[in-house]
Formats: structure tokens, sequence, C-alpha cells
């Protein structure tokens, strides 16, 4: 099993302007068509190896992102697209704004931007297959989990 | 009578690329209404104005929504030059004026890419896309930006476009007219299009008019109204006429929206052609004191800008009432009868914009 070769994307929009959203669509275009390198958007968490978030986090979808989080199946990577996901950006400020992506989940690579552009983010994605490589060798070592606490 | 059986859909959804919860109730495939929860995008950005001076507004303006960010500093700019009596030279308004029917034409295709999307025919979103791109380019040129310009200030606008730029343009968009006749071909003769957007999702001209619908999905069902007639920035010199079709389906609005990308074109070409010479900004002292309601056409229709001011840097309030918001309840009216597969479709045939919605 070689995930690297073909990782499958899956985009949430947590409370973005829709700026960078539709550059990571246009990532799939093809002008950009990062499909070439075997990268699929998917919209099921279960087939999905990274997971893209746009936008800072509210009350509401933090346990949206949570949830599709810990669908995923491991190993798994979450890259934050565009300030807003990385720290709240411009709306750092707003009452209901209450950070960025790391406040819920762990993430592993920050795009920075505003709007990110489609070049950012798929250097993001690239390093993002790069550490899921990692993380898939490091479990091999490791012996097999408890079933009862596999994600 | 068939069992009533309660169906989620979203707020993450392969067809959605914004998060909206609707909850489906059917009685078997047949929806027979729709419940809405929405506030998965609210950020509170209105209450910024106390945090951020006017000027500087501007910024989180052109952030409602990263698709009409253009319109929506342009909005909000208008409102406070009206307010403070700031008498922004006529070049800057034909600059708008180009760069509000650029955003119209990116959106209606990056619109019907999604469409495509929706049913399912995967080259013709490409193709959709593709063909936005070349408009994408044009905005990196000329405002140094793909999606986010920060191009409007009050007072007028930040660059300039010379004569061979605009030349340039016209050229790529005679080019692009050639490609999209192609396109729109497709997307208005194919049979296996046809049968997925004639004779669904209904809204008649009476519904339209008592659901308070706007934009080009009230337009195709049949009323005549165009908020760019009213006459801001430079459309009361151009010659154009709200694009209307009488059917009210998902088919019309199709059509109706890619008659508006000519339109489009054919008022940047106008624009063009029309634009005078000399300063691009004037200079803005003091602060505003004063309310107003700016209004302008986007390309989801109508939206409103409510700005009161209190003479010092930072206002008391700004209001944004945004096309989606107002199409949402004529939406949900056809969404009832409807065959759940077909939801998709019409969900984004009112082409739903939730980050502006939520704001």
């Amino acid at each position: 099993m070689n995930v690297s070769k073909s990782p499958w994307l899956l985009h949430y929009d947590g409370s973005s302007c829709n700026g960078c959203d539709i550059e990571v669509l246009a990532c799939l275009t093809p002008v950009y068509d990062v499909e070439r390198f075997g990268v699929i958007n998917t919209g099921n968490p279960k087939h999905a190896d990274i997971f893209l978030i746009t936008g800072g986090i509210n009350h509401q979808n933090a346990q949206v992102v949570r949830q599709i989080y810990n669908q995923m199946p491991k190993p798994k990577v979450v890259v934050a697209v565009g300030i807003c996901a990385c720290n709240g950006g411009i709306f750092k400020e707003c009452y209901n704004i209450q950070g960025g992506v790391d406040t819920v989940l762990p993430v592993d690579i920050y795009v920075p931007g505003c709007a990110a552009r489609p070049e950012a983010i798929m250097d993001g994605v690239v390093k993002a297959v790069a550490l899921l490589d990692q993380k898939r060798k490091k479990a091999a070592e490791q012996p097999a989990p408890d079933p009862k606490e596999a994600g | 009578m068939a069992t009533r059986s309660v169906v989620p859909f979203g707020p993450q959804h392969p067809v959605l690329p914004e998060p909206i919860h609707l909850d489906l109730v059917l009685e078997d495939e047949k929806v027979v209404e729709a419940v809405p929860s929405i506030g998965f995008v609210h950020r509170g950005l209105e209450k910024l104005v106390e945090k951020k001076d006017f000027h500087e507004y501007v910024y989180v303006a052109e952030r409602i929504c990263g698709i009409c960010s253009f319109m929506h500093g342009m909005g909000y700019c208008e409102a406070v030059e009206r307010i403070m009596k700031v008498e922004v030279p006529q070049r800057a308004h034909y600059l708008r004026t180009i760069w509000c029917e650029m955003s119209r034409i990116h959106s209606h295709l990056l619109w019907l890419g999604l469409l495509a999307d929706a049913f399912g025919f995967e080259s013709l979103f490409m193709q959709s896309w593709r063909l936005r791109e070349k408009i994408l380019d044009m905005f990196e040129v000329s405002t140094g930006g793909r999606v986010i310009f920060s191009v409007n200030k009050i007072g007028g606008v930040r660059k300039d476009m010379d004569a061979d730029m605009l030349k340039s343009f016209v050229a790529l968009f005679d080019g692009m007219e050639k490609e999209l006749r192609i396109l729109s071909k497709t997307f208005l003769n194919d049979y296996a299009v046809n049968s997925r957007l004639q004779g669904v999702g209904f809204l008649t001209k009476q519904q339209a008019h008592d659901f308070g619908a706007v934009g080009p999905f009230m337009r195709a069902s049949g009323i005549d109204r165009d908020t760019r007639k009213l006459g801001y920035a430079a459309y009361p010199d151009l010659d154009f006429e709200p694009i209307t079709s009488d059917v009210g389906d998902c088919y019309a609005r199709t059509q109706v929206r890619i008659k508006e990308i000519f339109q489009s074109f054919d008022l940047i070409r106008q624009a063009a052609a029309k634009i005078p010479d000399g300063e691009i900004a004037v200079p803005v002292k003091g602060f505003p004191d004063g309310e107003h309601f700016m209004r302008v056409e986007q390309p989801r229709g109508e939206a409103i800008y409510y700005v009161k001011a209190n003479g010092t840097k930072f206002l008391d309030r700004v209001r944004v009432r945004t096309p989606t918001f107002a199409n949402l309840p004529a939406m949900l009216e056809t969404l009832k009868g409807c065959q759940l597969a077909d939801v998709p479709i019409l969900i984004l045939t009112i082409d739903p914009c939730i980050s502006c919605t939520e704001r």
C-alpha cells in the first residue's frame, strides 16, 4: 500500500469567504490540474487521506470539522489553507471566530495567503504527501494498535 | 399515505462547495418540505466596523465573499462616498464598471461549471473553469490579485488600465466569446443536459414577486428588473436591457445566465470604447456623517449596503443584505414537490453564496 502515489483530498469550507475555496477547486481544473498527480477530490471522509480546510473555526462548525477528521482513516494529514485557517486572519477579531483550525485539530501544514494561490495550495499538498509517507512508515514500525482505539 | 422520513443534507456534501444544512422531509422520493439551518460560516464581520476605521473596512467588505469581492468593496465604497458627497472621477466609475462586469463573467462561468458538476457532466465543468481562468489572468494583470483585489478605495480606485491593456482585453474577450458559444450549445441543446434542467423547479412570476427573489433567479421567472438600471458607476452611459425568460425552470435560469455573460462582454466593449481620460481617485478628507442605502446588482442579484456614520472614524453600523439571503425563501418553495435527486441542481440554480448570506 502506497497512498502517496494517489492521495485523495477532502475539502471543507470552515468559515472562509469563498476565495480560498474557489482556488482549491481551481487546482483541480485544467490550468493547474492536480489530477495528473493522482490527486482526487472526494466528498467522502472515509476515502480521504488529506484534509484541506479553508476559513477559521466558529462554534457551529467546530464539531463538524472534528467529526470529519475522526471519520478519516489513518494516516491522515491536515492542511490549513489560507490565512483565516492558519490563525483567523482578517476575521480574527470577529466575535464568532475562535481562531485558526489548530484550535480544534492538529494541523500539519499551513498554507498562507489571502486568498491562497493555487501554486501555494499545490505546494502544501505536495508537502502533505511526503508527510503522509512518513506517517505511514512510522505506523508500520509500531505494533498493531488495539482495534478498539483505531479511528 | 406514504410514510414521511427526514433526510439530512449537508453541511459537508459533495455537491456543496460551501456548508449549508437542509432537513428534507420526504414522502417516498418526493420532497414535501425543506427546513434550512444556517450559521456554519457566520463570522460577525459587520461588527468589525467598531474595530476598523472606515478606510480599513473596505478590505473587510471585500472579504464578505471571495466570488463577488470586487462588487462588495465597491458597494461599500459607493455608500460611504455618497454620505461624504465625494465626486468620484468618471474614469474610476468606468474602471469599476469594467471590473464589475469581469466579475460577473467569472462568477457565471464558475456557476456553469458547478452546475455541470452537479448533473455529472465532468468535461463541461472542466471546460467552463478553463474559460474562467482567462478572466482570472486578466484580473491578475490589471489588479494583481486573482480573487481578492483590493483595488477599490473610498474616492476612486487604486490602479489604472492603460489603452493597450484595454485593447488586449477586448481582443481576448472576442476569443472567449467564440469559445463560450460552443459551450453554450452544449448547455442549451444537449439532450442529457436538457433532461436534467427542463421542467425542474418551477418558480412562477407571482411566486418570484411574493417571495422577493432577486437577480437571474427572478429574471428567469419573467420579472424585468435589474439594479444596474438604477444608474451607479458608469451604467447610465451604457446601453443594455435586463435579460429575462418567462419559463421559470432550471433551464431558464441557465439560459438567462449564459445570455448575461454575452451581455457583460458587450458592456465591457462599450465601456472600453467610451472610457474618458483623467484621474482615477480623489483625496478624501474628514469623516462621514449620515446614512445611506446603496443598491448594487451582483452576479447573484441585488445586494443592499446600509451604512450609518456618526462623524468619527468608526462607523456606527454596516448592514449587508445579500442576494442569496433574499433568494432562500423562494428556493425552499421550489424544493417542495421535487424529486430527491433534483435537490442538488435546484439548490445550485439559485447560485447560492453561503458566505455572503451568513457573513
